[in-house]
């Protein structure tokens, strides 16, 4: 299949991790920032054919991972409402609040729905005009243009039933909280691809200069993650610190102009809570106020029901790459998919899911 | 055709199931005689007797029952009733039996259109035909609008097993091959298309289709054979996974080995889904001894309903249970077992 195939060619792989050998002489400490570079490198065994030098940590782009409690729960009071047609990403229905998952709250009656695509559900609340259809907007700026667009339609249309419960987050700041950190040992990164397809990479320019790291914006399939490693080592190896662009067949410098313009029109950044993390200062983007009347944390009056996480779970560590979920005691014992204890157990990007999945409960 | 004045219930002229249908009354003969018995003609069944009696051959018998429930009925290569015949059948076929007989329950939602019910029970008739096997019992339901989803339908089978035939899950050994008669996951993507909410443009067909055929083909060539499953809900992952367990042996596949079509790769890696875990509806994996694989192979692939086969892995001893797949670039992972349903992911 192109555009696949060759990405997965072994021998491909095979000669990009003899070069990745050849170019490495010392320790080095790397973090791939997506979910989705995580489950690629776990489910391929990337990290096994590296050289014993190199060490992978797993970032905090799971956008599902880092959706903060308190807006899960907020969620999930929402969708119990009677007169809600709850929508989310298929990801989010798992993921456990205090009271249970989304799953949980359709099986007591809530109307919870996948959908595919935002537009699918301004579509369901313009056929619905009886029901308040509320969207879940959660994620990166990959999923920010979508977002956006389904609620300027929902503005330019008029469908005064549809309202986005927005929680999304952005790559930049993450970068920066995880370098500022005490004790960090992250010395270069695998960049966001799929962000920065939106974005575009100016953004990481003043990260790489200010923190003398590397950066190389990397794809998602295992060839690219094995080069996206060899650019990393070898600015490493020179003493450089670059933004470079492994991911060049869908990254441009300046990124998606129209999604970004629609991105301003619609959202402006404010702090945001990362699960896990904590509170981070211009780190995600909320709804504009002209954009109120589809705002449904300001038309949902939610009283905070949230209690604090599971005191077993170490996710935030493992979020913020201190930790692996092999350190966790509670991995593959009391934290399994079937009853997980974090979001990085849970999410079809979360790391803990991913060693569980692919390597099992001794990984 | 009218009734005659008078009548409080006209028993004709519904074009929609009505909870009358469902009443034992008038209504529900009417359906009988207008709906299933002329489709479904055989000897048996027409002697409307409370059950069916049924002469007992030598050997064993083999026994299954399996609901039905699939959204939307009618589907690019298939509908709910070829499934509900299918997979009975199957299920008798991998155990080395003939299936002989069939029963089937209708639970009918209030409002489905009679034309529907008449195509799904043709595509019965059709099914049953094709396989060799009489449905000698049935029975139907009606439940108010809103408390089902159109047909739900139930089907039991009885099969015949011959003396000598020792078919079990539990049968593989360390060392056995392993083969799939054809590509993974046709089924499931071909309804998630066939839903409409996801934009996919395919032609993609289900799988559905009865597999005696083949099974005694493959049973007749190759006596060795130690056990088949049809991988159904779960996909191939749960049939190795019950293999595994059963057998108490640990399965390696190869990725490139396994034979998966470009359309449902594409919309699993759309999708975030893993063809290893999206349902067939006529596909088998067989342990064979390995000695014996290859001349299977050729026996499978001659075969019309599994000429697209492979051997995709073998058996090992140590680690029971345990699914281990060789990725394309050289890497082993751990195969999981599903832990609920698969979602589409985020991004």
């Amino acid at each position: 299949m192109r555009f696949i195939d060759e990405y997965r060619d072994a021998e491909h792989a095979r000669s990009l991790v003899r070069a990745i050998a050849r170019a490495t002489t010392r320790r080095w400490t790397l973090m791939e920032v997506c979910g989705g570079q995580t489950h690629t490198i776990v489910k391929y065994g990337l990290d096994r054919l590296l050289p014993p030098e190199l060490e992978l940590l797993h970032g905090p782009g799971c956008p599902v991972c880092v959706t903060p409690l308190e807006m899960v729960d907020r969620a999930h009071a929402i969708a119990a409402r009677p007169d809600v047609i709850f929508c989310s990403f298929g990801d989010m229905l798992r993921v456990p609040g205090t009271r249970g998952d989304l799953l949980r709250h359709k099986a007591q009656g809530g109307d919870i729905r996948v959908v595919y695509s935002p537009l699918d559900a301004v579509k369901l609340a313009a056929a619905t005009p009886g029901k308040r259809v509320v969207f879940f907007a959660i994620g990166f700026e990959t999923t920010a243009p979508a977002n956006a667009m389904a609620v300027w339609l929902a503005r330019r249309d008029r469908i005064a039933n549809f309202s986005l419960l927005v929680s999304h987050v952005l790559a930049p700041p993450a970068i920066t909280s995880i370098l500022q950190a005490s004790g960090n040992r992250v010395q270069a990164f695998l960049g966001p691809g799929h962000v920065c397809a939106v974005m575009g990479t100016q953004d990481y320019e003043p990260i790489a200069r200010r923190y003398r790291v590397p950066i190389v914006v990397t794809g998602f399939e295992p060839v690219d993650l094995l080069e996206g490693v060899l650019r990393a080592v070898r600015q490493l190896e020179a003493g450089t610190h670059t933004v470079e662009n492994q991911y060049a067949r869908v990254v441009r410098e300046a990124g998606n102009a129209a999604s970004r313009k629609l991105i301003d029109e619609v959202f402006e950044v404010c702090d945001r809570s990362w699960r896990g993390i904590g509170t981070l200062p211009a780190s995600g983007l909320r709804l504009r106020p002209a954009y109120r009347d589809h705002d449904a944390e300001h038309l949902f009056e939610i009283a905070a029901v949230s209690a604090g996480e599971p005191r077993a779970c170490i996710s935030g560590q493992i979020l913020r790459g201190e930790k692996k979920p092999t350190d966790c005691a509670a991995f593959g014992v009391a934290c399994t998919p079937e009853t997980p204890l974090g979001a990085t157990m849970v999410s079809s990007e979360g790391a803990c899911s991913a060693y569980y999945l692919y390597r099992g409960r001794d990984a | 055709m009218r009734d005659p004045p008078g009548c409080p219930v006209p028993a004709a002229g519904y074009d929609h199931i009505v909870l009358g249908h469902g009443s034992g009354g008038r209504l529900a003969a009417d359906l009988l005689r207008r709906v299933f018995l002329p489709a479904f003609d055989g000897a048996t069944l027409a002697r409307l007797e409370d059950q069916a009696t049924l002469p007992i051959a030598a050997g064993r018998l083999a026994f299954t029952t399996d609901a039905f429930v699939v959204r939307p009925l009618f589907f690019p290569g298939g509908d709910i009733g070829k499934l509900a015949v299918h997979g009975t059948i199957n299920d008798l076929a991998v155990g080395g039996a003939v299936p002989r007989w069939l029963s089937a329950a209708f639970i009918l939602e209030e409002g489905l259109p009679i034309a529907d019910l008449r195509r799904v029970v043709a595509s019965m008739r059709e099914a049953c035909g094709e396989a060799g096997v009489e449905l000698v019992a049935g029975d139907t339901k009606v439940v108010e609008r809103g408390k089902g989803d159109r047909v739900f339908i139930t089907t039991s089978g009885i099969g015949t097993v011959a003396a000598d035939r020792q078919l079990s899950i539990a049968g593989a050994r360390p060392g056995d091959r392993l083969i799939v008669s054809g590509t993974l996951g046709d089924h499931g993507i071909a309804i998630l298309a066939a839903r409409g909410d996801l934009a996919l443009d395919t032609v993609l067909a289900s799988d559905t289709q009865p597999l005696a055929d083949l099974c005694h083909a493959m049973l007749e060539a190759c006596p060795s054979i130690r056990c088949m499953r049809d991988p159904t809900r779960g996909g191939l992952s749960s049939a190795l996974h019950e293999l595994a367990a059963a057998s108490g042996v640990s399965v390696r596949i190869e990725e490139a080995a396994l034979p998966v079509r470009d359309e449902v790769r594409g919309a699993c890696e759309l999708l975030g889904f893993d063809p290893l875990y999206i349902a067939c509806e006529g596909r088998l994996v067989v342990a064979v001894p390995p000695g014996d694989a290859d001349r299977l192979l050729a026996v499978m692939r001659a075969h019309p309903r599994a000429a697209g086969a492979a051997i995709v892995g073998e058996l090992t001893a140590g680690h029971p249970g345990r699914v281990v797949l060789r990725t394309r670039i050289g890497g082993d992972r751990i195969v999981a077992l599903l832990a609920g349903e698969q979602l589409p992911r985020i991004c």
